[in-house]
């Protein structure tokens, strides 16, 4: 049991530091720009198959380093000449610009490295066994990417905390009008905005690519659930993203530890009267969870955890 | 201008229908050409169009040439339909199809009742790879044949070698919630129950189909589990995902799946360096095919560079080919009452039946694990320097189960 909890927790945390490095760029962006980017995961797509793509030529580590500033590049470049152009037609126009620029990203990914999982290898120098406890093993490349989260998040904290650029973004995130009569050039502040959001979810892609699967799909899959993460976390906040992050992670790890079902709980007769549901193990509905929590938390707190205004 | 397109494709695929219907036999092959399935839909198009080219070198079908009709259904049971019409108006008789047994299911259905509103004009239909046993039950029918082994046949061959392996003592199932996984789950029970009942069943999972990034959670609970072996019948992302996190935790249990050497899964297993721990459950080898078999496995690869992931594809050819000389005719009725309870050599070598109660094929099975390629072995897969070892070969009728199939015949 010991042992279950223990690394439910380090599976839980680390997946939520995952969902944290793309949420982080995806709450900024759509704080500051009103932008809810579709294509965000998309990013972490392309950071994937980018540093797959270096990896494979000359090695781990400069893919590791030059991938996301690719993608960061390719994301500043999108909001430059793709989005700025759409953002005088509203904001349901951006939206639907995201929305197809997932599609597009995906279908070239396709087109380039095929349908099938591509063998992006860990890297030799970090393919040992960190520590073992009661017997299970935890990989270091695993520890690799908690670190590398951990340290991105401290690097986020300070420039938006402590440096001039930091207070120009968080000014413009609430006034950009008054930034910009102040003669901010808020528009490059936006487009570095993007720029930076895109390559830390690219970093997430680079890193998160040799752990799990790299394929076409892989960005729909964690697309959804990062809208989650921001709204729970408050819109713009970054602390909420990151406490929402990291209670995703560990609600969706530990449901499925969890074999207790409602039957269990409230006893049989009581729960035979939602039927099916009644009998149903959390372990089974834990990939809803997150879904519900978000639900909830616009009922009942719309500006989520630490958000400061209505989402 | 989309109008006009289809008006223009639907004319074009007519007139070449019936200009071509008199030289040439067709089976039209209806499977995932676009979206999601269609790397494997590909890969199977290969398959029926170079064991064409094998029919036609040696003279065809009665002088006809045979003709494949790749038809695209996106993996969606009505387009399966739509597509199914349009290849009967093109001029098909014949039709195969594999992914999804959700599709197999509704065009049996179609062919079915396309049979009995049209006698004189039958239209067979050959399933080489939809495992779900309602096909040769309850839903069985005389116009439906199926080459794969049922999933039942294939829980019964993989039950049967574990009945010899007193080394596994506790299982942990874990499968696709949906009713593939469902089915896999209850014949794992029933049979474990029947076969190994000193063995326990220390888990019982069901997860989201093709949802799950990381499967870390789920193969902590295997670990605290205890278990020794794991039974799943996940395919695609799912078996490769959980593999991965499998390695990640060390977690050194024997696997024995249904799928793992589907597309992109011999990548994953030789990823996570789980030598010889996986294994999966199939109608035939390469490294332990007679040498015949072997000879059309290099010609294969060195044309598609890829392995021959459908031995059953080459028996069903194989078979019509030979049903057709019998009946001397290539009338589906004629054809069907030919290869009902037919016996034939399999590709990899044996025998096989199509056992004429329910129209499904039994041949040997093989169990084979995942590893570095052993000394006399030539075949790997996907590039990895690994290949597939038999471990266990499970006798055609050690596989047989029975059927509640009551066909109507014509």
């Amino acid at each position: 049991m010991l042992e279950l909890i223990t690394f439910s927790t380090l599976n839980g945390v680390l997946y939520g530091m995952l969902l944290f490095m793309m949420a982080s760029g995806l709450t900024l962006i759509f704080s500051m720009m009103g932008v809810l980017n579709f294509a965000h995961a998309s990013f972490y797509m392309i950071g994937a198959y980018f540093g797959f793509e270096i990896s494979r030529r000359i090695g781990f580590w400069p893919g590791f380093l030059v991938a996301p500033v690719l993608v960061g590049v390719i994301g500043g470049l999108i909001e430059r000449y793709g989005l700025r152009r759409v953002h005088r037609f509203g904001h349901v126009a951006e939206l639907l610009f995201t929305f197809g620029l997932a599609f597009v990203i995906e279908e070239l990914v396709n087109m380039i490295w095929g349908k099938l999982p591509v063998d992006y290898r860990v890297p030799p120098s970090l393919d040992f066994v960190a520590f073992r406890l009661f017997d299970t093993t935890y990989p270091a490349y695993r520890i690799f990417m908690l670190a590398t989260a951990v340290a991105m998040f401290v690097f986020l904290l300070v420039i938006l905390k402590r440096t001039r650029v930091g207070l120009i973004i968080q000014a413009a995130l609430t006034h950009p009008n008054m930034v910009a009569m102040l003669g901010h050039n808020v528009p490059q502040v936006f487009m570095m905005v993007f720029g930076v959001g895109a390559g830390l979810a690219g970093l997430a892609g680079v890193i998160a690519g040799p752990a799990l699967v790299t394929q076409p799909s892989m960005a729909a899959l964690l697309g959804p659930i990062l809208f989650v993460v921001i709204v729970v976390g408050g819109l713009g906040s970054l602390g909420g993203a990151f406490v929402a992050s990291l209670l995703i992670g560990l609600v969706q790890t530990f449901a499925v530890a969890i074999n207790v079902s409602l039957a269990d709980a409230i006893g049989s007769s009581a729960a035979s009267l939602f039927g099916e549901l009644g009998r149903t193990p959390l372990a089974q509905i834990a990939p809803v969870l997150p879904y519900l929590l978000l639900v909830l938390v616009l009922i009942f707190r719309p500006r989520g955890l630490f958000g400061t205004r209505e989402t | 201008m989309k109008k006009f397109a289809v008006t223009v494709a639907v004319a074009m695929g007519l007139t070449c229908g019936t200009a071509a219907a008199q030289e040439t036999a067709k089976l039209a092959y209806i499977d995932p050409l676009s979206g999601g399935g269609a790397s494997i839909g590909e890969v199977g198009l290969k398959h029926y169009q170079w064991l064409a080219d094998q029919i036609n070198a040696q003279g065809g079908l009665l002088g006809k040439k045979l003709e494949i009709l790749p038809l695209d259904n996106k993996t969606n049971p009505q387009e399966a339909v739509v597509q199914a019409q349009k290849a009967i108006d093109a001029g098909a008789r014949y039709i195969t199809q594999g992914n999804g047994s959700s599709v197999a299911s509704a065009l049996s259905d179609f062919v079915t009742k396309y049979n009995e509103r049209n006698p004189g004009k039958e239209v067979l239909y050959f399933n080489y790879a939809a495992v779900d046993d309602a096909l040769t039950n309850e839903k069985c029918s005389f116009w439906h044949f199926r080459w794969d082994a049922s999933s039942s046949i294939k829980m019964a061959a993989m039950t049967n070698y574990l009945k010899g392996q007193p080394s596994v003592k506790k299982v942990y199932l874990i499968n696709q919630d949906y009713s593939f996984g469902q089915g896999v789950r209850k014949l794992a029970v029933e049979m474990l129950k029947a076969k190994r009942p000193d063995i326990e069943i220390v888990g019982d999972e069901l997860h989201p189909l093709l949802k799950i990034t990381d499967f870390s959670p789920y193969v902590a609970k295997i670990k605290a589990s205890g278990a020794d072996s794991v039974i799943t019948g996940n395919w695609g992302q799912d078996m490769a995902l959980l593999l991965k996190a499998a390695a990640d935790a060390g977690l050194q249990a024997n696997w024995y799946t249904y799928y793992a050497g589907g597309a992109g899964g011999p990548t994953a297993i030789k990823q996570t360096g789980l030598a010889d721990k996986v294994h999966d459950i199939v109608e035939g080898d390469p490294n332990t095919a007679i040498e015949a078999a072997q000879a059309k496995e290099a010609e294969f690869r060195k044309k598609y560079n890829i392995g021959i992931w459908y031995p059953r594809a080459v028996n069903e050819i194989r078979m019509f080919a030979q049903a057709v000389k019998e009946a001397n005719s290539l009338d589906p009725k004629a054809v069907a009452l030919k290869l009902e309870g037919m016996t034939a050599d399999v590709f990899d070598g044996g025998k096989g039946t199509m056992r004429k109660d329910d129209h499904q094929f039994f041949q040997d099975m093989y169990l084979r694990s995942f590893g570095p390629l052993k000394a006399g072995q030539t075949f790997d897969e996907e590039g990895t320097g690994w290949g597939w070892t038999v471990k266990g070969k499970i006798a055609s009728a050690d596989t047989t189960v029975p059927t509640t199939c009551k066909m109507d015949r014509p």
